[in-house]
């Protein structure tokens, strides 16, 4: 019983294997980045920068069909332009990064939108927009493994400067150069990850196994390196669930999973002990000292 | 004499074409404990930014000499997030950033550095706290504890003992005290009059320019103050194009 509900639809179904694996790569690299990206106050920027990604993706399918190569280096050029510019243009004018992010995703976006108009069948957009986690073939999830490694060397590699610059950023550029390479690298990892999650969730999706996982585990912890660790075993949790749920009602598997992961999300802001409703809420008698 | 740790020529600060500091020139000597003093707005911090290397000067230059460790910096406090989810001890061993660097790991000496500098500040015991369960002094104890193991030649602080209480205020004294008799060169931005004339030897009084410089009791006297006052009243929208070249 137990067997046939958990363990069987991956026993039996090879596409089911491969996407757990495909999930779980995701879920290893995508929690820290999601955790960073709230501690940085980027939260919306991951979303921004999904949306950045579309019309290099589009330009790609545009070249070469539903293409992994075309399509995966089309949006990291797309991703990787736009982020670069949002900080040069922010370290060089007035106006702050936030600003820069939000008109330069716009402008891709609408030019995005206006490739996949001008080319394209309504079944490869679906495919473009949700991804397709359930149809990941060998190169997808190698190139989603390697992402994966990737991002987690690079992240212990940065992870000094990384947090000191979100901490006392005026203290770090006193005493290192440090500071804007491990923002840049920070923003190149980010588009890494929503190019990776992008060939499973879809554009739209590809940012909410990052960030719902991390903003879950903000409500049970206030140390990051507790943080970082509930993160990742919810975006595990919720590829296992999410995957399950899709496959015993026939849910469409990229939504389940980040469904699950929002489901996890909806009890920790009741049940959380760090700032969940329930902690903040219901008072608990004071302590002596 | 030896070379001076800090040497001002004709160094002009600011923002946009604002001076901040105007034409100041001198040395800071070696060892000296300098107190920088001023009304709001005369430049104090904006002085601090620029010898701390994060503010380019608009002209002039500053030549600082602190070593391998450079410049420590303890700016306003308000410049940390206290919101990170980071423990005290994690930010005060951030202060050994010069010797290990971004990847170097802490070592079981460090790890006594790391302890003897929390206990000398009194936050033993406060190690696994995440910072933003500090209280104001608490806060600053921390960052003076980040100081001490930077063991830099040259420490600028701003505004240090302001908003703590005076329990506070007399153990961090004891530091900087602590840091003048190793011969460390420091400069201090503060706003107490009493406590530079007891625990300040030299006194740098800026009203954008340069009021007076030098031993304490020579500088602060009540003209001094009362043109430092009057000079930072005169802040000028329209000013013109400054061709001055010498002070």
């Amino acid at each position: 019983m137990l067997y046939d509900a958990l363990i069987a639809p991956f026993a039996e179904f090879a596409f089911m294997r491969r996407a757990l694996v495909g999930a779980i790569a995701l879920a290893l690299s995508g929690a820290p980045i999601g955790v960073f990206l709230m501690l940085r106050r980027m939260s919306l920027t991951g979303d921004a920068m999904a949306h950045a990604i579309l019309p290099g993706a589009a330009v790609g399918y545009l070249f070469a069909g539903l293409s992994l190569g075309a399509m995966t280096i089309g949006g990291l050029a797309a991703g990787l332009t736009v982020a670069v510019l949002a900080g040069v243009v922010s370290r060089a004018t007035a106006l702050r990064e936030d600003a820069t992010m939000a008109a330069f995703y716009l402008i891709s976006l609408a030019l995005g939108v206006a490739i996949v108009s001008a080319k394209g069948s309504n079944i490869d957009l679906l495919h473009v927009l949700f991804g397709s986690v359930l149809a990941l073939d060998d190169d997808a999830l190698i190139l989603l493994a390697a992402i994966s490694s990737v991002t987690l060397g690079a992240l212990a590699l940065l992870y000094r400067p990384l947090v000191l610059e979100c901490v006392d950023p005026g203290f770090l550029r006193t005493v290192s150069r440090a500071g804007p390479v491990a923002h840049l690298s920070f923003l190149g990892l980010v588009v890494l990850n929503l190019v990776a999650g992008f060939h499973a969730l879809g554009t739209l999706l590809a940012v909410g196994v990052m960030m719902v996982p991390a903003a879950t585990a903000r409500l049970w912890s206030a140390d990051i390196t507790a943080m970082i660790i509930v993160a990742t075993l919810t975006g595990i949790a919720s590829s296992i669930g999410g995957l399950l749920v899709s496959y015993h009602v026939g849910l469409p598997a990229g939504p389940a999973i980040i469904l699950f992961a929002g489901a996890f999300y909806v009890a920790s802001l009741i049940v959380g002990p760090a700032g969940g409703m329930i902690s903040t809420l219901v008072p608990r008698r004071h302590l002596e000292a | 004499m030896s070379s001076p740790a800090i040497r001002f020529e004709n160094l002009t600060l600011g923002y946009g074409r604002h001076p901040a500091v105007h034409h100041l020139r001198g040395d800071v000597e070696r060892g000296s404990l300098t107190a920088v003093v001023g009304p709001n707005g005369a430049g104090k911090s904006t002085l601090l930014k620029g010898i701390a290397g994060s503010l380019k000067p608009l002209g002039g230059r500053i030549l600082v000499d602190a070593g391998a460790e450079g410049v420590a910096w303890l700016p306003q406090a308000a410049d940390v997030d206290r919101s990170f989810p980071l423990p005290v001890y994690d930010l005060i061993s951030m202060g050994l950033w010069s010797r290990r660097g971004m990847f170097g790991g802490i070592r079981r000496a460090d790890r006594a550095r790391i302890d003897e500098a929390i206990a000398a500040v009194g936050l033993t015991g406060f190690e696994n706290r995440p910072i933003g369960t500090l209280s104001g002094g608490q806060m600053q104890r921390c960052l003076f504890a980040r100081l001490l193991l930077q063991d830099s030649r040259v420490i600028l602080l701003d505004e240090p003992f302001t908003a703590i209480d005076e329990s506070t205020a007399a153990d961090l004294l004891g530091l900087v005290r602590r840091w003048h008799a190793e011969e460390r060169t420091i400069i201090a931005v503060l706003h107490d009059l009493d406590l530079v004339q007891r625990a300040f030897p030299d006194t740098l009084l800026i009203a954008r320019e340069p009021v007076g410089w030098g031993g304490t009791d020579d500088v602060l006297t009540p003209e001094n103050l009362e043109k430092a006052r009057a000079m930072i009243e005169a802040y000028d929208r329209h000013a013109h194009r400054c061709d001055r070249t010498a002070a």
